[in-house]
């Protein structure tokens, strides 16, 4: 690369070499001193306070496994996991599932006004999430809510949503379905990539349009569906900020821990939060983060593992 | 680069498809238009709401034109939330943050990019694998370290962090120096200029697009950013408008156009910027992933 590498000796590392890990380690070193400093040490500061009884002004005593062991009788514990998994279950594949619809219709052939589309749907996506869920709050609200007043009109039942706790979650979803513009954002630019020529081969065989769409169209970007899933599941196993603002924003305050009426609004990041800096039980609460690491990388490896034989990846062919 | 241009069709079969598919385009239009305008609504319900009396954002049927349009609802929400104090704040945390990861990337990322130094290929995948760890197992005890060192209470927490670069930014700007031509760089380096040098006066003059998409995504992330100030800060005085519009809807609320001016002011710089920059913000999520 450079002049110098020439010039090196044959024995260790020439000088130009040395001179290049001086300059590569120099221009990192902002990067390598994060990592240290606010990564790695973090990480591992963590994992020890897992296992011991902390409460932030006194120093960390070990326990072992209690924290871990404690968790089984947690019923927040559970009742976070399972809010969660509600999300994971329903609402992921709902997300998926409308961003594919809503890209295959903008990248249907022939179809002007692409980009203004492409923009609307994106929209949601611009708005800070503390308005996006104030926005819902009022949206959705009992009463004069535009969602119930709209139901109201077709005569279909209105339910009170962040108001009733069987209802909350699904209120939860209607927001994060509106809000998947950055999924079709990367699903237009994977179907743009899709060879023209395999539909005209399809074309000439006579297939279908949804022929197409399963046979070609779904598997040409199964990476980008299974990129989303994996990412969107990360997502809501962390999801806070719109819990926090419409748990606020719906129930009384003074409360102390949020979670939304009767804890329907507890999810994972939120438990985990409530007990890190409302009750302090900091070990308590490192516990539940490396539970929640494992999830998500068993979920990851899960998924992974699954689609091994449904992931078209054109690199391997 | 994914760009949005769509070949020509040959006429013939355009033509031919045409009458073909005439049935199935004015299907996709329809369909096309009617959840676009699903999609529409909530924002433009929002600001409908926030020029709104009282009495008549609750009013049913609803009605989409305020009226009278109600402007004094925008100083009465801006003067309740301590405007120009939450403002500031925010400024004082997105700003530094922007030009610290900015310069901070720029650095990582040439590093990673332009240079070849042993074991740089295992580093960069131990800085992609650093993103796959969830932020809940580092923030207790960074909590732990900020306020041994006094810094809760300050912005220092939301800013330091910013100057020592972001996995996602340095590894998008990587990819775009290692597209930039070398003879660039050996050109300079026969001509004695250092590594820095060709950095400032080579590589990032030529990388002006990525450094805004840099830019733009940290300015969003850290504008709208809630986490980060409601665990670090922990002073009202300091609070950037998003924990203070957080705050004031929960104190109030039922006041619906106070509530919703409040979020259409948080919001507009944002649609703004996205509609001055829309291709930047594509280009971005396309190249990297990066999710709002």
């Amino acid at each position: 690369m450079t002049s110098h590498a020439r010039t090196g000796r044959r024995r260790g590392p020439s000088p130009g070499t040395r001179r290049n890990l001086i300059a590569g380690l120099l221009f990192i070193s902002p990067w390598l001193v994060g990592f240290l400093a606010f990564y790695l040490y973090p990480a591992l500061a963590s994992l020890y306070y897992s296992f011991t009884d902390f409460k932030i002004l006194e120093s960390p005593t070990w326990v072992g496994l209690d924290n871990y062991g404690k968790l089984g009788a947690d019923p927040l514990f559970w009742k976070s996991l399972g809010n969660t998994l509600y999300l994971a279950v329903f609402g992921l594949p709902l997300s998926v599932l409308s961003a594919l619809a809503i890209s295959l219709l903008l990248n249907s052939r022939g179809i002007r006004g692409i980009s203004i589309f492409r923009t609307i749907f994106y929209l949601p996506v611009v708005v800070p999430t503390v308005a996006v869920a104030i926005l819902w709050i009022w949206l959705l609200n009992p009463q004069y809510g535009l969602v119930n007043q709209a139901l109201g009109v077709f005569h279909l039942p209105q339910p009170r949503w962040f108001f009733d706790p069987d209802w909350t979650k699904a209120g939860i979803i209607l927001m994060t379905v509106w809000g998947v513009g950055d999924v079709v954002v990367i699903y237009l630019g994977a179907l743009q990539g899709v060879p023209r020529d395999l539909y005209d081969a399809a074309d000439v065989d006579g297939a279908g349009r949804f022929a197409k769409i399963r046979n070609i169209t779904i598997p040409m970007i199964s990476p980008a569906i299974l990129f989303n899933l994996i990412t969107g599941a990360i997502a809501i196993f962390q999801y806070f900020t719109q819990a926090y603002v419409i748990s606020e924003g719906t129930t009384s305050r003074g409360s102390g821990a949020i979670g939304g009426i009767q804890n329907s609004l507890l999810f994972y990041g939120l438990h985990l939060y409530n007990n890190a800096f409302r009750y302090f039980r900091l070990g308590y609460a490192s516990a539940l983060a490396w539970i929640l690491l494992l999830i998500i990388l068993g979920f990851t490896i899960l998924m992974l593992w699954v689609s091994r034989r449904r992931v078209y990846y054109a690199s391997e062919r | 680069m994914t760009r949005t241009t769509l070949r020509p069709d040959p006429p013939a079969r355009a033509a031919r498809g045409l009458a073909r598919l005439s049935g199935w385009r004015l299907v996709t239009y329809v369909a096309l238009i009617a959840l676009g305008s699903i999609y529409l609504l909530p924002l433009l319900w929002m600001v409908a709401t926030s020029l709104k009396t009282g009495p008549q954002a609750i009013a049913s049927p609803p009605t989409l034109i305020p009226s009278p349009f109600v402007w004094e609802n925008f100083p009465k929400a801006l003067t309740q939330i301590n405007f120009p104090l939450a403002l500031r704040n925010s400024l004082l945390y997105a700003i530094p943050a922007v030009v610290g990861t900015v310069i901070s990337c720029s650095l990582v990322a040439y590093g990673f990019a332009r240079i070849s130094w042993p074991g740089r290929d295992v580093v960069f995948v131990i800085l992609l694998a650093t993103m796959m760890l969830p932020s809940q197992v580092t923030f207790i005890p960074l909590y732990v370290i900020y306020a041994r060192l006094g810094w809760i209470g300050t912005f220092l927490p939301l800013i330091v962090p910013a100057f020592l670069g972001n996995p996602f930014f340095i590894f998008l700007l990587r990819q775009f120096f290692r597209g930039i031509p070398d003879e660039l760089s050996s050109a300079a380096r026969i001509d004695g200029a250092s590594e820095l040098q060709i950095l400032l006066r080579i590589i990032l003059p030529l990388s002006i697009p990525a450094l805004i998409t840099v830019a733009l995504f940290t300015f969003i992330d850290k504008w709208g950013d809630f986490f980060g100030p409601l665990v670090f800060l922990n002073n009202a005085d300091l609070y950037p408008l998003s924990v203070a519009i957080q705050t004031f809807q929960s104190a109030h609320k039922t006041d619906w156009p106070l509530s919703m001016a409040a979020s259409v002011v948080i919001s507009a710089p944002l649609v703004v910027m996205y509609f001055l920059a829309q291709r930047k913000f594509i280009e971005g999520i396309t190249l990297t992933g990066i999710k709002g």
